[in-house]
């Protein structure tokens, strides 16, 4: 069903993104293979999220090409819910709607279709994300930290959308519930074959759910490769983030 | 893949379908195509039209083979319409699931099993008595919450007074120069144009029987005793007030009173005090130059339209008012600007986590304040005139 050239979910040549006379990235490039779970690092402040954003279409460039799914971004206008789901940090949840209109909100604006129907999606994929039906009823402002972020799970995913994007899915969240999270994040991306852009620093995170990694430093794309490939890369900046007394500690106890 | 882009769909696949051959008591179904969101529309129609053949037969299987995409949507449709067949002892199978839908399709069976317990719809009678009966009780919480914020207010006063030091004399100046100075253009044009309207009207209605010079009377009296202060009062309220409950409840939101209290700080003597012992303070002040533009605006009707000189306008005026009307008006500011404050402040505070709650929050005191002050200066029309002012 595939064509070869479409083994691509995202592709991003020569981009150039700044704000004033900052320039923040700097021809960067970078493949996202169909299906994979892509993991992006980097400093904070170095422009992860720009290039997240850049992607979505919130950021203008200033040049270089992107395509997501064949197609150039930018094109996408109402139908992007349908190209993309994102999970924003904070989790953006409309807060005077309640949990289950938050997910149907997506099916609303872009489907024709019954109210029943409607419904049951919703709780579905409530379901799908580990939540229970009885929490459809509750407003943001009742939801922990966990729960906020699976219902915007759940409504970024409320269309089967091909890509998802996520950004810092498990800041916040307590080691176990960050662990669930990952977990939650590497079965659905199984079963609803999902392509997953991460912006992380959760470096469990990283090595456990991530097919590849790709750390952006000075505007570009210094390193992409398998956790393994990263942890051997001789590049300055990977090496200290990989190899500082944080990390080490880390790795050292997985081991 | 799981779905494509809308358009994409179109122009590879064709439109899903769904073929229904009964054989005896089976009824078997063959989906094809994709069945994704995208073409929901359809999905319920086809899913609709053997809603009737399945509830018939005795046992349906579900021919998975012939379908190009499947998402969730899709998915779920189908075991909606296996589910329907299974029920009452009858059965329902899936056959030639392919190999990377499975996994979607084991996930969509273990969804929607549980309903909760619904909440019965109540009766529209009770639910009416119990809204009435809620809102009482809520009207009483109301008068609690205003007596609370204003015994806060005196604890926090005396405590001002017993150390002058504590004051927060930086934020009261901001405050001040906040509601009182930056409000003095407009509150001056508006009293301006409300004496002139008053005085056109005079002019225009005395005329008919000869009593145009009552109009200064009536100008001087209502302008000084009632609508100086009720007009700035309402502004203030709708410039001020609304505000004051905005910032404190986004800092409510944001959880920085919280920060304050842990850090053995009151809220009351932080934010609060100088807010409202601002608004005490400005609100006289803008009576004052309110009503003076008031007489003003009637000063220069009187002269453009009623042919009475600034002289006359003004020796008329001196015989018609005394010091007990000016007395009157004034006396009323600080008290509304006490009312219009606690309000503002209380119900800031009574903000919850959403944007929502900010906006309804804001509503209510604007309205609850003007109010109020309407009320208020009916109290005082009673009590002036009981002591014969």
């Amino acid at each position: 069903m595939e064509e070869p050239q479409d083994q691509f979910a995202i592709r991003v040549r020569d981009l150039v993104v700044g704000f004033g006379r900052q320039t923040v990235l700097d021809h960067l490039s970078l493949d996202v293979r169909r299906g994979e779970i892509l993991g992006l690092v980097g400093a904070s402040g170095g422009g992860k999220s720009v290039l997240m954003r850049t992607i979505i279409g919130l950021i203008p460039r200033r040049s270089g090409t992107i395509d997501v799914m064949g197609r150039p971004a930018g094109n996408h206008g109402r139908g992007a819910a349908m190209a993309w789901g994102i999970l924003f940090q904070q989790g953006a949840l409309f807060s005077s709607l309640t949990v289950r209109q938050n997910v149907q909100f997506p099916l609303r604006e872009n489907l024709v279709l019954s109210q029943e129907l409607m419904d049951e999606i919703a709780i579905a994929k409530l379901e799908m994300v580990g939540l229970r039906a009885e929490d459809a009823d509750k407003y943001p402002a009742e939801l922990s930290g966990g729960m906020t972020k699976r219902v915007a799970l759940a409504r970024a995913l409320a269309l089967d959308p091909p890509i998802l994007f996520l950004d810092e899915p498990t800041s916040g969240l307590d080691p176990i519930a960050a662990g669930e999270f990952d977990a939650l994040i590497k079965t659905l991306q199984k079963t609803l074959e999902l392509t997953v852009f991460m912006v992380t620093h959760d470096l469990a995170s990283l090595t456990t759910v991530c097919d590849r990694v790709a750390a952006l430093a000075d505007g570009k794309i210094v390193a992409i490769g398998p956790m393994r490939e990263l942890l051997q890369s001789e590049h300055p900046w990977v090496r200290a983030y990989f190899h500082g007394k944080r990390s080490q500690m880390l790795q050292h106890e997985m081991r | 893949m799981g779905t494509n882009c809308p358009d994409e769909v179109e122009s590879v696949n064709h439109e899903p379908l769904l073929h229904a051959t009964p054989s005896g008591d089976v009824l078997k179904l063959r989906p094809e195509g994709p069945w994704t969101a995208a073409n929901v529309v359809t999905l319920e129609t086809l899913s609709r039209s053997v809603g009737t053949d399945v509830d018939r037969s005795r046992a349906v299987t579900l021919d998975m083979s012939g379908i190009s995409a499947l998402d969730t949507l899709g998915a779920w449709v189908l075991e909606k319409l296996s589910r329907r067949a299974a029920t009452s002892g009858r059965s329902a199978e899936f056959v030639g699931v392919a190999d990377h839908f499975s996994g979607l399709m084991d996930e969509v069976r273990q969804v929607n099993r549980h309903t909760p317990a619904a909440s019965a719809a109540p009766n529209p009678v009770l639910a009416r008595l119990g809204e009435l009966g809620k809102s009482t009780v809520g009207a009483r919480e109301d008068i609690t919450i205003f007596l609370q914020m204003l015994g806060a207010l005196f604890m926090a006063i005396i405590g001002v007074l017993r150390r002058p030091r504590s004051l927060r004399l930086t934020s009261l100046v901001y405050q001040l120069y906040r509601i009182g100075w930056q409000a003095i253009p407009i509150v001056t044009l508006i009293t301006f144009l409300i004496g002139a309207i008053i005085a056109q009207q005079g002019f225009f209605h005395f005329r008919r029987f000869g009593a145009e010079s009552y109009t200064v009377d009536m100008v001087g009296i209502l302008v000084l005793r009632e609508l100086g202060v009720l007009i700035v009062a309402i502004m203030v309220a709708g410039r001020s007030g609304s505000a004051y409950t905005a910032e404190l409840g986004s800092m409510k939101m944001r959880e920085e009173i919280d920060a304050l209290s842990t850090m053995g700080l009151d809220p009351v003597d932080v934010l609060i005090l100088p807010r409202v012992a601002a608004l005490v303070i400005a609100l006289p002040i803008l009576t004052f130059i309110g009503s003076i533009a008031a007489l003003y605006g009637g000063g220069l009707v009187a002269q453009l339209y009623g042919d009475m000189g600034p002289a006359i306008y003004i020796a008329r005026l001196h015989e018609a008012i005394s010091v007990a009307h000016f007395e009157v008006g004034i006396l009323k500011a600080p008290f509304m600007a006490l009312v219009i404050g606690i309000v503002a402040c209380s119900e800031g505070l009574r903000v919850k986590g959403s944007a929502e709650s900010l906006g309804r929050q804001t509503t209510t005191s604007v309205v609850k304040s003007i109010f109020l002050v309407i009320v208020l200066d009916g109290l005082f029309a009673i009590f002036f005139a009981s002591i014969g002012m």
